[in-house]
């Protein structure tokens, strides 16, 4: 089943077009990767399809199931402003909020789960700590951990592997491959081609400002 | 201490000490929320927006200043969240350019028509608030008790949510939640808070209460509710020092106050350092 469906869109901010004619979908269990230049409209491209920017023309398509806070999206961690004072708790146990509707405070299954979620992820060690003081694999991991702390259908990630040294990144990668082969349906922007080719099944390339190849792994 | 106690006698002292502590409680909540989602500038620009309408309420001999101001701030502040993305003057840009205009037509206004033997002891106090915490009527701390504890209950419900929206808003707008709603709410929310610490300090330095006691405790502590928590600590102990400093030294109100949580943010910066 399609999630998510572009139709020959075109992407950018405002008046300014960063990338034309991108046609692709991603299905269930896709593992499905964006790769391309600094610049080729990668990121523009992600948060057009999930929803934080219109598209210039063309559509996109989301499946019913996923409009109601079944994507989670993890943003580049330098879109975190530096001095924020977290701990690593206070953010995984954030990620049960959409999940809880109008209900104000947690409550034991919130904590549960948000407990469960930093065991998955290997960081109960570091629950009380501030997330600024952490290394920049434990990071992606505390974001990953709020946002599969409560079931997503979608996960979508933005370089997840920026600024990770190469064993933090396969880690990371493994660390993803893992949760593809149990069921989770992953789409990722990436600029490392070569690296994602390994574990993707679905590969689109932008490049000078047009879609180039939507490749079958 | 018996001059002190002499002092805590009249009813409007005692007054201005539950006035005070309240709007410190109040900015310091918030404050943590504007720091960190770098809204600082827009508390201060929206002081003076408010010093404006003041101004507008004094001319018109308005029964209460409040009903004039309180929604003038508001409308700003949603004007300035609003339109922040889109307009063609960007942020800074369209505060600084609503900030200063509201100071120059209220300035313009209490000149040109005020009937007030004394404009610039007028305007001096509604910029710094030198007297006019300790002429508050009964009626005017109610309405203070009663928008405090408006401000706190909406805080603390929305805690979470504030949280999540201020650290990450896209993962929040993904995850479903009405981001734009919380911004609104957190506009509003500053705009009553200012409002009230007109009272208090003066419109000019209503943005100190709320940057200075958030600032120092990111200094000390990690962690959101930790910080939150010990800003109000730290504002309301700063706002109680500068208010008895004040009585007894004769000095005005606001600046005492403003001096007292610099000088903790001075200590606290001086721990901070050695805790790391």
């Amino acid at each position: 089943m399609s999630f998510i469906v572009c139709d020959n869109i075109s992407v950018g901010y405002g008046e300014e077009l960063v990338c034309k004619g991108i046609s692709f979908s991603v299905e269930t269990g896709d593992y499905l990767c964006i790769v391309g230049e600094n610049g080729s409209g990668k990121s523009t491209l992600l948060k057009t399809i999930l929803g934080l920017l219109p598209p210039l023309c063309g559509t996109v398509s989301v499946a019913e199931q996923l409009k109601h806070g079944m994507i989670g999206y993890l943003p580049q961690t330098t879109a975190i402003r530096e001095d924020f004072p977290a701990t690593v708790q206070e953010i995984v146990i954030s990620g049960m909020l959409p999940a809880m509707r109008s209900r104000a405070f947690y409550g034991k299954k919130e904590k549960a789960a948000a407990m469960a979620a930093m065991e998955r992820f290997g960081i109960v060690q570091i629950a009380k700590k501030n997330y600024t003081k952490l290394s920049g694999g434990q990071k992606q991991r505390v974001l990953l951990a709020r946002t599969l702390a409560s079931e997503k259908d979608l996960l979508v990630l933005d370089e997840p592997t920026a600024g990770l040294d190469a064993a933090a990144s396969e880690e990371l990668y493994r660390l993803i491959e893992d949760l593809n082969q149990k069921g989770q349906t992953i789409m990722m922007v990436s600029h490392d081609a070569a690296a994602v080719k390994k574990y993707a099944n679905k590969v689109i390339s932008l490049g000078d400002g047009a879609f180039c190849e939507e490749a079958i792994v | 201490m018996s001059n002190l106690l002499y002092y805590l006698s009249f009813p409007f002292v005692r007054y201005a000490f539950i006035v005070g502590t309240l709007i410190a409680l109040c900015s310091s909540l918030l404050g943590v929320t504007l720091v960190l989602k770098r809204y600082s500038f827009i508390g201060d620009g929206l002081s003076h927006v408010a010093f404006g309408a003041m101004c507008v309420a004094t001319v018109l001999h308005l029964v209460s200043d409040t009903l004039l101001v309180m929604p003038v701030t508001m409308a700003s502040a949603i004007l300035l969240l609003r339109c922040g993305k889109k307009a063609r003057v960007k942020g800074d840009a369209a505060i600084a350019m609503m900030s200063v205009g509201a100071l120059a037509f209220g300035y313009m206004l209490m000149n040109v028509f005020s009937a007030s033997a004394n404009v610039s002891g007028d305007v001096c106090s509604t910029l710094f608030g030198s007297t006019s915490i300790l002429t508050l009527t009964m009626s005017e701390v109610v309405i203070c008790i009663v928008l405090s504890i408006f401000v706190i209950s909406l805080f603390v419900i929305y805690y979470n949510r504030i949280f999540a929206v201020t650290f990450d808003e896209d993962f929040a707008r993904c995850a479903g939640m009405n981001a734009d709603g919380y911004n609104l709410l957190v506009a509003v929310i500053i705009s009553a808070i200012i409002v009230l610490g007109m009272n208090l300090v003066g419109s000019l330095l209503i943005s100190a209460l709320v940057v200075f006691p958030a600032l120092s405790a990111m200094r000390l502590v990690d962690g959101y509710r930790r910080v939150v928590i010990l800003s109000g600590i730290m504002s309301v102990i700063c706002a109680i020092v500068g208010m008895l400093v004040s009585i007894l030294g004769s000095t005005p109100v606001g600046s005492t106050i403003v001096m007292v949580d610099i000088f903790m943010y001075g200590i606290c910066t001086l721990a901070g350092r050695r805790r790391k």
